[in-house]
């Protein structure tokens, strides 16, 4: 019947990303001499990466719930899952993210601006120097040298503006599912003008106004990812842009956010074949790694 | 002589009609997607209260966000302008003037004669204006106008971490899975938009006596933090907040006439 058809289009979750798990079967994490683990509860989504021998193994993407312990046990949980490995086989766990201090299982916990630019090194080589962390609920430009090392950095985590949760926001309002914002965003004849408004409230009534005014969905995100490109740009420029740059979290993932940041910069970001979401737990791993190794060597 | 001043809102039209001096009319409705026509239909309600016509009116003068968008209009002034003018004529002594509508908040102080000394406009950012507080009332699936009441009712200061209305809506949320009081995440609420205001107000300055204006000063939770916050019992809220803004177009209109 139409009316349910239009009930069920209403109700569909349009922000909805992919959550994901995978694990390595070419390693037997048996014959490992370390197995660390990284934790990466943020406020919207939480990650979790499996190293044996600092070898990427294992790792989930999921969305954070309500509780910040479920949500670190649930990430872990689903990494392990059909790898016969337990929470209590790993040698070392390092907690991260907004939650890092409620991951029960972890040994340390190591903030994500650290994380970022340790698992940014593996990820996308050491010859990267800066980093922009695009998260669900904040934003970080990271300047780091070639250990991975945070040099400088600059936040926004008082404004969904710039952030994940705002694009899911826009997703929702314009009933565009979120992984096809960013290849919509550049099917434009003619780049329009950036959204105006900077408060994603306001930024939503703006949008509104726009489909009014006959503009198509395709138009209107295009104005509102070169909005965010140039809310993030001006972080960047205040901690100061160094190649090579990448730009991981989720919002990574967004190519229509992604090119219109290259194309303030002036060049393109690094890519790499893990999933950019995992930059957080995966350097908290690398830490894990290194941390059992020296606490092994003290003995 | 009869003078007339709209205040063409984010949210919504207002409009009052003066006869010498005297309210004689008064109406207001929601802007929706054809302001224009809202304005006409404000102008014929607050007409029919005073039993006047049209052709009665002397002079219009348009304000708020929309103000180029009313019909008919003689003159335009700024919300600045308008608020200060509606807010001595209530008050004579104000010297600050705080204006929270539903998109835009302002701080104005004034100096003896009523006139604009200084004044801070947030419309950059919808924590510390309406939309704050009409998101939060939808998160606790409570009416906006029991917002107030209900925050009235709290017995503890709960701090919001969150500045942005999208993530003040996520703690919100995690609030009720926590089960905090309702009173009390209200409270919340209230103290949250109230700090951003007066993080604002202090660009000013803050001299008593305040007037508060606006549709949110009808929320009494929010002025009860705002009072808090702000550490003066000179915090005055006229009758009819929301049209204090269109009042001053008003007096404005009938000193031109």
């Amino acid at each position: 019947m139409p009316t349910d058809t239009h009930t069920t289009e209403q109700h569909k979750e349009y922000w909805r990303w992919q959550e994901n798990h995978w694990h390595d079967e070419s390693i037997d994490w048996r014959e490992g001499a370390i197995l660390s683990a990284g934790v990466d509860v943020g406020s919207v989504s939480s990650q979790a990466v499996v190293m044996v021998d600092g070898r990427l193994y294992a790792w989930s993407s999921r969305r954070t719930g309500s509780n910040s312990p479920n949500s670190a046990r649930d990430a872990m949980t689903w990494a392990q899952e059909h790898t016969g490995m337990q929470v209590q086989d790993i040698h070392f766990i390092v907690g991260t993210g907004y939650g890092r201090v409620n991951v029960p299982f972890a040994h340390k916990a190591i903030t994500e601006i650290h994380c970022h630019a340790r698992g940014a090194n593996f990820m996308y080589g050491n010859q990267v120097r800066t980093i922009l962390d695009m998260g669900g609920q904040d934003c970080k430009a990271i300047r780091c040298d070639d250990k991975g090392k945070v040099v400088a950095f600059q936040m926004n985590d008082k404004c969904a503006a710039g952030t994940g949760r705002g694009m899911e926001v826009f997703a929702d309002l314009l009933q565009v599912p979120i992984d096809q914002v960013g290849p919509m965003s550049l099917d434009v004849e003619q780049e329009p003008p950036p959204v105006s408004t900077t408060c994603v409230v306001f930024a939503k009534s703006e949008a509104s106004g726009l489909l009014r005014q006959g503009w198509a969905k395709e138009k209107v995100l295009a104005a509102y990812c070169s909005a965010m490109a140039h809310r993030v740009f001006a972080l960047l420029d205040r901690v100061g842009v160094e190649r090579e740059f990448a730009i991981t979290g989720g919002i990574a993932k967004n190519t229509g956010v992604v090119k219109r940041i290259e194309r303030e910069l002036g060049f393109e970001s690094i890519k790499s074949g893990i999933d950019s979401q995992l930059a957080g737990a995966l350097g908290a791993a690398l830490f894990g790694h290194a941390l059992e190794q020296r606490q092994r060597a003290k003995r | 002589m009869i003078a007339a001043g709209i205040d063409m809102g984010a949210k919504n039209v207002k409009l009052v009609l003066l006869r010498d001096g005297q309210v004689v009319g008064r109406a207001l409705s929601l802007a929706g997607f054809d302001a224009e026509q809202t304005a006409r239909s404000v102008m014929a309600v607050a007409l029919k209260e005073a039993g006047l016509h049209r052709a009665e009116v002397t002079r219009v003068i348009a304000t708020g966000a929309g103000r180029e968008d009313a019909p008919d209009k003689d003159g335009i002034m700024s919300e600045v302008g308008c608020a200060a003018r509606g807010a001595f004529h209530l008050v004579p002594d104000v010297r600050t003037v705080i204006d929270i509508g539903a998109e835009e908040g302002r701080a104005i102080r004034c100096d003896e004669q009523g006139k604009v000394v200084d004044f801070a406009i947030n419309e950059k950012c919808a924590a510390g204006v309406g939309a704050f507080t009409e998101a939060m009332a939808r998160a606790l699936e409570v009416k906006v106008e029991q917002l107030g009441p209900l925050s009235l009712r709290s017995t503890q200061a709960i701090p919001m971490n969150a500045q942005c209305v999208v993530f003040a809506e996520s703690e919100v949320v995690s609030m009720i899975h926590n089960n905090v009081p309702r009173p009390d995440m209200a409270r919340a609420v209230h103290d949250a938009v109230a700090s951003r205001v007066i993080a604002m107000v202090r660009r000013v300055g803050c001299n008593p006596p305040v007037v508060l204006l606006g549709g949110v000063a009808n929320n009494t939770g929010f002025v009860d933090s705002l009072r808090r916050g702000l550490e003066t019992e000179r915090l005055h809220v006229p009758e009819n907040p929301e049209f204090v803004v269109a009042l001053g177009a008003a007096l404005a209109a009938a000193s031109q006439a």
